[in-house]
């Protein structure tokens, strides 16, 4: 399965070769031509010499950590790349590096702590990874300063249709696009797996320069909180309640005329969708819909639990009708769909 | 001229819903320019040819608002807000949707006034029940503020003044000038409260010599307030700085040369927060002179702007003497 390979890609914000890798593999001969831009954007090109250019953007990188010194004992200090919560850090398994060198985040046994401290977050700061080297010279022989490293999460069912895994933000997206390629349309489509999305939407921006899109559709993975502890007018998105449409968000306003062609599509065609119910947080959208003279673009998103987690999880079902939703948009636009 | 600004000023048109208030624009300049067209950002651009350079004036079309997120099964809608809103000046106020439909904006019990936070005000359109309200509205609906223009004689009071005073403003100056030193591109921009959005492509697409954003500032001129060096009624505001741009020295000094040529009285503005459409130009491509005029305005992102009518009427012919002076730099 895709999404599984994808969710277990080694692939932190600026390191997201193996990502790459999966999916040039992954769609073999269904992609005539991939460009990879100076950025390391992947694009899949599908040139037709009729009707608009479209470009369709999945990010490729996740959250992860950098190391940023080893001490004296062969710990392992780091830093964030992109938007992780201090408190999910604490006492997880990770690997670093393409090698995967196995590593814990350690944090002081609660026998240790004094009362006043078992109230309170720790904070990077007072975090390390451990790899079992008991020197700075041991350490440094499996890993560098600069090195990444990412969850160490295995990706698994919890039911028959929803799965867990790590970085389905977005990977999920990416898995969504892969599917979509395996078709082919009578019209110019870039997909373009962007790069450092989760560190300030830079890949997109670059990658729309170069196209020159008409129009694009973003495929996310967002949040999603049908959870306990929020009230029902604070749900972003719901699981399994369909791909999820973003009218609006911090970085872009969509286009009306494509949330409006989705929303008949979906309803023509008995496929459920949502809303996103939030407008914070960015996305490739912002960077893409500003470029140039502007770019008309709408997101569409699997809902998925827990992003910027170590696990997160999603319904296979709203994959499936977000592959399909993205299909049909894609197949109105072969039947004259224009802006 | 205050009929036009009435028309204006009351018209829908929330960032990303400008619509309505770009077909009343383009029916008032349309025999006053060469050419128009719409982005695809929603920007209206007008070209009116005079010159070899290019001059671009931008006046956002955008006003702030609130965005439906969820509508509750008694009917109640919870919103997030499209610009910068203050929960204060919200409670009480009515909102009106592009449809014609009005809300109030109510708030849950709280235990002390410095609890109400935007989570705890929800809008109330008078339904009983999910369906009766989605009968009306629904989820990604954008609802601007209500509130009618009024004419208190030197004053001019409404909502949206920013910045669509701004654009009434660029509406006469097109109808005033005959023969402007430039090709000059009127843009009434889209999305400048959500993130100078519109300007930004705008400016990319025509790439002009010289860019002057024209919009609102707020004061120092009522109790207590905050420190700043500017009033109603002293004229229109040459900008300086403001949280996204740094005006460009020489265009700041050919505006006020303009002014001094013309007679026309102005102050300078430095403006601590709040950002306009000349931080998006100015960036632009390998980087564009910038400028902004600025009107003074009170109780700004409020349902009730207040603007001096003498500075507005200053404003206009401030913009139209500035089509009319080359610019050398």
């Amino acid at each position: 399965m895709l999404l599984k390979e994808l969710s277990q890609a080694f692939g932190p914000s600026g390191c997201e070769g193996e990502v790459r890798e999966v999916l040039t593999q992954a769609l073999g001969a269904a992609v005539g031509v991939w460009q990879k831009d100076a950025l390391g954007n992947l694009i899949a090109v599908k040139e037709s010499t009729r009707g608009p250019k479209v470009m369709l953007a999945a990010h490729m990188d996740e959250c992860g950590l950098m190391v940023s010194s080893i001490d004296k004992s062969g710990l392992l200090r780091f830093r964030k790349v992109g938007g992780l919560d201090d408190r999910v850090l604490v006492s997880k398994h990770v690997v670093i590096g393409s090698k995967r060198v196995a590593g814990v985040i350690g944090a002081k046994a609660i026998h240790l702590q004094k009362p006043e401290e078992r109230n309170q977050v720790i904070t990077l700061s007072n975090l390390y990874i451990d790899i079992g080297a008991k020197s700075k010279e041991e350490a440094e022989r499996l890993v560098k300063l600069g090195d990444y490293a990412v969850f160490a999460t295995e990706f698994g069912y919890l039911s028959e249709s929803v799965v867990k895994g790590k970085s389905f933000d977005d990977r999920a997206g990416c898995a969504v696009l892969a599917e979509v390629l395996r078709e082919e349309y009578a019209f110019t489509l870039y997909g373009a797996f962007t790069v450092q999305e989760e560190i300030g939407l830079r890949g997109a921006g670059v990658a729309a320069y170069a196209l020159e899109p008409d129009m694009a559709v973003v495929l996310e993975g967002t949040t999603c909180n049908d959870l306990p502890g929020s009230e029902e007018h604070g749900y972003c998105t719901s699981l399994g309640s369909g791909p999820a449409i973003t009218i609006m968000d911090a970085s872009v306003v969509c286009d009306k005329r494509m949330i409006g062609e989705l929303e008949r599509l979906a309803r023509e065609h008995n496929i459920p969708m949502q809303y996103k119910r939030s407008i914070t947080g960015g996305s490739d959208a912002g960077r893409i819909n500003q470029t140039k003279s502007g770019v008309p673009v709408v997101v569409i998103s699997v809902p998925c639990r827990y992003i910027h987690s170590p696990v997160s999880m999603l319904s296979l079902k709203d994959f499936e009708h977000t592959v399909k939703l993205v299909k049909l948009f894609l197949r109105s636009i072969e039947g004259g769909f224009v802006l | 001229m205050k009929e036009l600004i009435r028309k204006v000023v009351e018209c829908y048109g929330p960032s990303g819903n400008e619509h309505v208030v770009r077909e009343l624009i383009k029916a008032e300049i349309a025999p006053f320019v060469d050419e128009m067209h719409v982005d695809n950002l929603g920007n209206l651009i007008a070209l009116k040819r005079g010159g070899e350079k290019k001059i671009m004036f931008a006046a956002h079309m955008d006003e702030i608002g609130v965005m439906v997120t969820h509508v509750d099964k008694h009917g109640f809608l919870r919103f997030y807000p499209v610009g910068g809103l203050n929960p204060l000046t919200l409670l009480g106020n009515r909102v009106l949707f592009e449809n014609g439909t009005v809300g109030v904006i109510g708030s849950e019990k709280l235990e002390a006034q410095k609890d109400l936070t935007l989570n705890k005000l929800f809008v109330d359109i008078g339904a009983a029940t999910k369906e009766d309200a989605e009968a009306k509205v629904k989820i990604g609906d954008v609802g601007a503020m209500s509130r009618e223009f009024v004419d208190l004689g030197t004053r001019l009071v409404s909502k949206a003044m920013d910045a669509r005073i701004a654009c009434a403003i660029l509406i006469e100056a097109l109808k005033t000038v005959a023969k402007p030193a430039y090709d000059v591109y009127a843009v009434f921009t889209t999305q400048e409260e959500v993130g100078l959005r519109g300007a930004r492509v705008a400016a990319y697409g025509i790439t002009p010599d010289l860019g002057i954003a024209l919009d609102v500032t707020r004061t120092g001129d009522t109790p207590s307030s905050i420190t700043m060096d500017v009033s109603l009624g002293k004229g229109p505001a040459v900008k300086i700085r403001d949280s996204s741009v740094l005006c460009t020295p020489a265009v700041r000094r050919f505006m006020e040369q303009v002014a001094k040529d013309k007679g026309i009285p102005y102050q300078l503005e430095v403006l601590e927060a709040g950002g306009t459409d000349a931080g998006a130009i100015q960036l632009t491509k390998g980087g564009i002179p910038a400028g902004v005029m600025s009107i003074a305005c009170r109780y700004v992102h409020t349902a009730s702007e207040m603007v001096d009518f003498s500075d507005v009427e200053h404003g206009v012919k401030f913009v139209a003497a500035i089509m009319e002076t080359a610019y050398t730099g």
